[in-house]
This record gives structure tokens, C-alpha cells and sequence, in this order.
């Protein structure tokens, strides 16, 4: 049953994928005057053009434009910035590392601790430091994340100075070895945790209702009956139930924290694809932009299946009709 | 239920009363916006870098413009795109969520099949692509982000009709020889309305979190006074004047604080069941 589902979610990835592709395309021929200038930006030189043309088969018919646009990227051949000088593929892949150390460290703090503060303020509902942490995170969830970002340089960078102002690594210094990775966690701290707040804001409030309603259930009036400990009641009991939704918000919202990365990265002076993309914008460098776009896109098709899977798995009562 | 006890209902929950008060205030003063104002936003109206003061309540920029009028006038760009970004996806959301919950089958099927696309896909870079291939401007953008937002609204539509469609009113309409047409129209849309608006309040709230972000990396109408492009400007003078970051972002808090106490008054007290 379980191996059809997979199968059946694997499957589907195929027209996902395919309408990703079409967006892309779409755009790039509905985008006013020649569709190689929209291809391949306005910074180039007639031999560039001609091999852009070339490549993405612009002198052919839409259908055959299509199948070529579609090979090249399937093959992870975005095209070649005429401003770097090089494939788009290879300039973004040099940032990647950076944004997914941003990425993934704000998602694992937004998962711990937005579950942490959703256990204890649904077994608190009512109290002080339920109420507290309520209206902190409702403040989390509607701000900017650039705001909370400036604020926070202006607080714990600059007010503090208990962290670095701007980039992954101290410039001036040639660190080695362990300190060099206690450098770039000090840079990281302060991205990371401000990414990580709308995303914690969103999973504590789902668990912290989930886990309030789940406290008042039979199953849980049993396990505090035959004595089990509170802390044991909280977390294998009624956090079991709610961590079902949780796991879907978490992957459904993977779009929005890769778009708060972007964000970050150009406030913290975070060396990833979102200072990237903000520099190939300012010179309209649109092999890069749309594959970007591309990869992303593919990135959160990738995560929302993970998420199915996991949800599956999670629960086996699921049933896949 | 008719839009009368939806007020009533959010009116009842303290967090309804103070959301719509604050969404009142937003679309107030961005209606309002060239009347309350004290300056021109783009206009030099006082020293550079000034902190605030009685002259300028939110200080002035390094041009020495006016932040006071600047946050005003950006609520106004707030509310145009809010307003017409609502607009657009609840038409979109609307349609596809009554059609593909009244009709079933193999239509249901292609429609929610199109609907999960247009749910995995990644917003923000859909702006940025459309914004670097036909430049800025809150036309396009407004365009995009309602063009992909409206999915959420569509599956609300669709559990709302589903449920509605076997209930006696729409048999009644139906024993009587009406259309699908007529019936979706006169029937369901009427029932279907009110929780739709109020998800369409949730969705402009992420809507609005979008469009200053845009401003933020500069990528918003350079024509129009935005809190986003206020925040952007922010950035280089955080060490030496803190009101040009603080005054912009509370504004968005407002307005996105406002539009989501809202929605959850009305989700909270079971107007829709999803």
C-alpha cells in the first residue's frame, strides 16, 4: 500500500515539474521585445546573443524552442552568464552552500524550539507565560523578516555588540581548524535565529493548540490516571497527535523560509544565492535569476514530497484511496 | 449564513474587534494618504538624518524627507495592492474552488490537480522573474502575486460547496429546474462568501509580507512610496539613525496584525470548518 503511494507521489512530480518548465517558458516569450534579450539579459555581445540563440533553439518553432529550453535544463545547463562570464549552473552552485547553511540551521532551531514553545504554551493555556509567548509569537508572525533582522543588528550587533554586524566570516582574520567554524557560527547566530522566528511562530501556534486539545482527550486522562510523569504525558502522548500537522507546515512552508533567506542574506551581508540574485537584478542578469527560479522551484517540489512521505509514514492509519 | 451574523461573530471575539479596527485604520489612512500627510514623501522637508522630533513625529531620511509622510503615503501603496490583489484572488479562488466542488469528478480532479501546482510554487522568485523580464511596477506585481496566490481560497471554496451542494436549499433550487450556472451564482456563492473574504484577509496579510520584501531588495514601483523601499533605505544608516528601520516595519506589523487577528477571530469561531 505504502510502496503504491510513494510510487503514486513520485509519479505526479512528472507534470509538476513539466508546468514549472512551461512557467519559465511562458514568461520568457510573453516578457516585451526579442525573447533573447529576455533570455539572456540586455548586458551582452553579438557573438554571446548568437550563442544564446543558438542554444535555446530561438529560430526554430515554439513547440521545437520548448523541447530544446526543456533539455538544457533538465541537464542542469541554465544558459551562460554574459556577466560572470561563466555557466549560470556553476555561479549559482558556488553560493549554494552558504544559503543552505542558513537555510537548514534556521529550519532545525525553528522545528526544536517551535515545538518546545508549543508543548509548554498548550500546557500552560491561560497562564502568564502562556499568554507572553502567544502575543510574541503573533508579533513573530506578522513582521518582516528584514525588520526583525535590522532590529536585531540594532539590539545584539550594535547596542550589545555581542554579535557581528555583517557576513560569514571575520575579513581580517585567517582563521584555521575549530576556530574557524567558531567564526562562522558567530556569524550565523544572528541570520539563522531571525530566519528561524516567523517559521517557529508558525509551528508553536499549531502545536500549542493541537497539544491543548490533545491534554483534554481520554487517552491522556488515562495515562495520567495509571500515574505516567507530566513531561512523559506532554511528549509521547499528547504531542504525538498535533506533530502530524506540524510536519505539513513545516514542509509547505519551505517556499516562504528560502524567500526569507533571500531576505537575510541582504540584510546580514550573507555571502548565498540571495545576495546573488539581488546583484544579478541590479544588472539584469537573467540566466542566473531564472535559474534560480528554476532551482528553488524544484527545491520545494522536492520538500513538499519529503513532507508527504514523512506524513505517511508518520501515520499509518493514513489511507491512500 | 448571511454577512451580518459573520460581523456579529467577529465583533463577539476580542482579538475580531481590534483586528478590523486596525485593517480600518490601514485603509483609513491609506485612502486618506495625500490629505493626512504632512509632506510630500519624496519632497526634502527638513535637515538630513534628523531623529524624531515635533517638527517630524518619525524623524526625516538623509535627503531630509519627511518619514511620517513617507509611512503615510506607503499605506496607501499597501492598500492598492492589498485591495486589488484580493480582488484578483478572490475571482480566481471563487470560480475554481465552486467549480470544481459543484461539478466533481473529472473536473475536480484536473482543477485541484492545477490548484496544488500553484501551491508549491514559489511566489516570491515568480515576482522576481516577472519583475526582472517587465520591470517594476505594482501592475505586474499585483498581477503575479494574485495570479499565484489564490490556492489556499480555492480548496476553502470547494469544502464549502461540497458540503452545501446535497443540502435542501440548493435540491429546492434544483427540483425547481435551475442551472448549474444559476445555482453556483444565486445558491452557493451567497454561502460561500463570507468565509472566502476572511481567508482572503490571511492571504493579503502573507501578500503584504511579499510586496515589502520586494521594496526591500529595491525591486518595488520606484514611482510609489512603499514601507518595503522605506526599510531598504534603512539599511545603511542603521548605526547612525534607528527610526528610519523601526517606524516602517511597525507599520507592516499593523496592517499584517490587523488582517490576521482578523482571519483568526472568524477561524477560531467556526465559521469555516477546514
Amino acid at each position: 500500500m505504502i510502496r503504491r503511494y510513494v510510487w503514486r507521489r513520485l509519479f505526479q512530480l512528472v507534470p509538476t515539474c513539466a508546468g514549472i518548465l512551461i512557467v519559465g517558458f511562458v514568461l520568457i516569450h510573453l516578457a516585451p521585445g526579442d525573447p533573447v534579450l529576455a533570455l539572456a539579459g540586455d548586458s551582452g555581445d553579438a557573438e554571446y546573443y548568437a550563442f544564446m540563440r543558438d542554444k535555446f533553439g530561438l529560430d526554430e518553432p515554439l513547440p521545437v524552442q520548448f523541447v530544446s529550453y526543456a533539455a538544457n535544463v533538465v541537464q542542469g545547463d541554465l544558459g551562460v552568464s554574459f556577466v560572470q562570464g561563466r555557466s549560470a549552473a556553476a555561479a549559482i552552485g558556488e553560493r549554494l552552500p552558504a544559503t543552505l547553511l542558513l537555510t537548514g540551521t534556521a529550519l532545525a532551531l525553528s522545528t526544536v524550539l517551535g515545538l518546545l514553545v508549543g508543548v509548554v504554551g498548550g500546557a500552560r493555556r491561560g497562564k502568564a507565560s502562556d499568554v507572553a509567548l502567544n502575543g510574541l509569537t503573533l508579533g513573530l508572525y506578522a513582521a518582516p523578516v528584514f525588520w526583525l533582522g535590522q532590529l536585531a543588528i540594532l539590539f545584539f550587533a550594535l547596542r550589545l555588540g555581542w554579535f557581528p554586524v555583517q557576513g560569514m566570516t571575520t575579513a581580517r582574520e585567517q582563521y584555521t581548524g575549530w576556530a574557524a567554524v567558531a567564526d562562522v557560527a558567530h556569524h550565523l547566530a544572528l541570520p539563522a535565529l531571525v530566519l528561524a522566528s516567523q517559521q517557529l511562530a508558525a509551528v508553536s501556534r499549531l502545536t500549542r493548540s493541537g497539544v491543548s486539545a490533545e491534554l483534554e482527550s481520554d487517552h491522556v486522562r488515562t495515562a495520567r490516571a495509571k500515574g505516567v510523569g507530566e513531561s512523559t504525558v506532554l511528549v509521547r502522548h499528547a504531542l504525538r497527535r498535533p506533530l502530524l500537522p506540524v510536519v505539513t507546515v513545516i514542509g509547505g512552508r519551505i517556499g516562504h523560509l528560502v524567500a526569507g533567506t533571500v531576505v537575510i542574506e541582504t540584510v546580514f551581508g550573507w555571502p548565498g544565492i540571495g545576495r546573488l540574485l539581488v546583484t544579478s537584478m541590479q544588472a539584469r542578469d537573467i540566466p542566473i535569476i531564472l535559474g534560480i527560479f528554476l532551482f528553488v522551484s524544484l527545491a520545494v517540489v522536492v520538500a513538499n514530497l519529503i513532507t508527504d512521505l514523512t506524513y505517511a509514514w508518520l501515520d499509518p492509519r493514513i489511507r491512500f484511496a | 449564513m448571511d454577512r451580518g451574523a459573520v460581523l456579529r461573530r467577529i465583533l463577539r471575539a476580542p482579538a475580531g474587534l481590534i483586528g478590523l479596527s486596525m485593517t480600518g485604520v490601514v485603509a483609513v489612512v491609506g485612502l486618506l494618504a495625500p490629505w493626512l500627510a504632512p509632506a510630500d514623501p519624496f519632497a526634502i522637508d527638513g535637515p538630513s538624518l534628523a531623529a524624531p522630533s515635533w517638527d517630524h513625529p518619525m524623524g526625516t531620511d538623509a535627503l531630509g524627507r519627511d518619514l511620517l509622510s513617507g509611512v503615510i503615503h506607503g499605506a496607501r501603496t499597501a492598500v492598492i495592492v492589498a485591495g486589488a490583489t484580493a480582488v484578483l484572488v478572490l475571482g480566481i479562488g471563487l470560480l475554481v474552488g465552486m467549480v470544481s466542488g459543484y461539478a466533481g469528478g473529472r473536473v475536480d480532479d484536473v482543477l485541484m490537480r492545477i490548484t496544488e501546482f500553484f501551491q508549491v510554487l514559489p511566489r516570491f522568485f515568480m515576482a522576481i522573474v516577472v519583475i526582472a523580464l517587465f520591470g517594476p511596477g505594482i501592475d505586474r506585481l499585483v498581477i503575479v502575486l494574485g495570479v499565484t496566490s489564490w490556492s489556499l481560497l480555492a480548496r476553502v471554496v470547494r469544502a464549502e460547496v461540497l458540503s452545501l451542494r446535497e443540502r435542501e436549499f440548493v435540491e429546492a433550487a434544483r427540483a425547481d429546474g435551475a442551472g448549474p450556472v444559476r445555482i453556483m451564482v444565486r445558491e452557493l456563492l451567497p454561502n460561500a462568501f463570507p468565509s472566502a473574504l476572511v481567508f482572503v484577509g490571511l492571504i493579503v496579510a502573507q501578500v503584504l509580507l511579499i510586496e515589502a520584501s520586494l521594496g526591500f531588495l529595491g525591486l518595488g514601483d520606484p514611482n510609489a512610496m512603499s514601507w518595503g523601499f522605506l526599510a531598504s533605505q534603512a539599511q545603511q544608516f542603521l548605526r547612525v539613525a534607528w527610526w528610519l528601520s523601526v517606524f516602517p516595519g511597525l507599520a507592516i506589523v499593523f496592517a499584517v496584525l490587523g488582517l490576521n487577528l482578523l482571519g483568526d477571530s472568524l477561524t477560531d469561531t467556526g465559521v469555516t470548518r477546514t
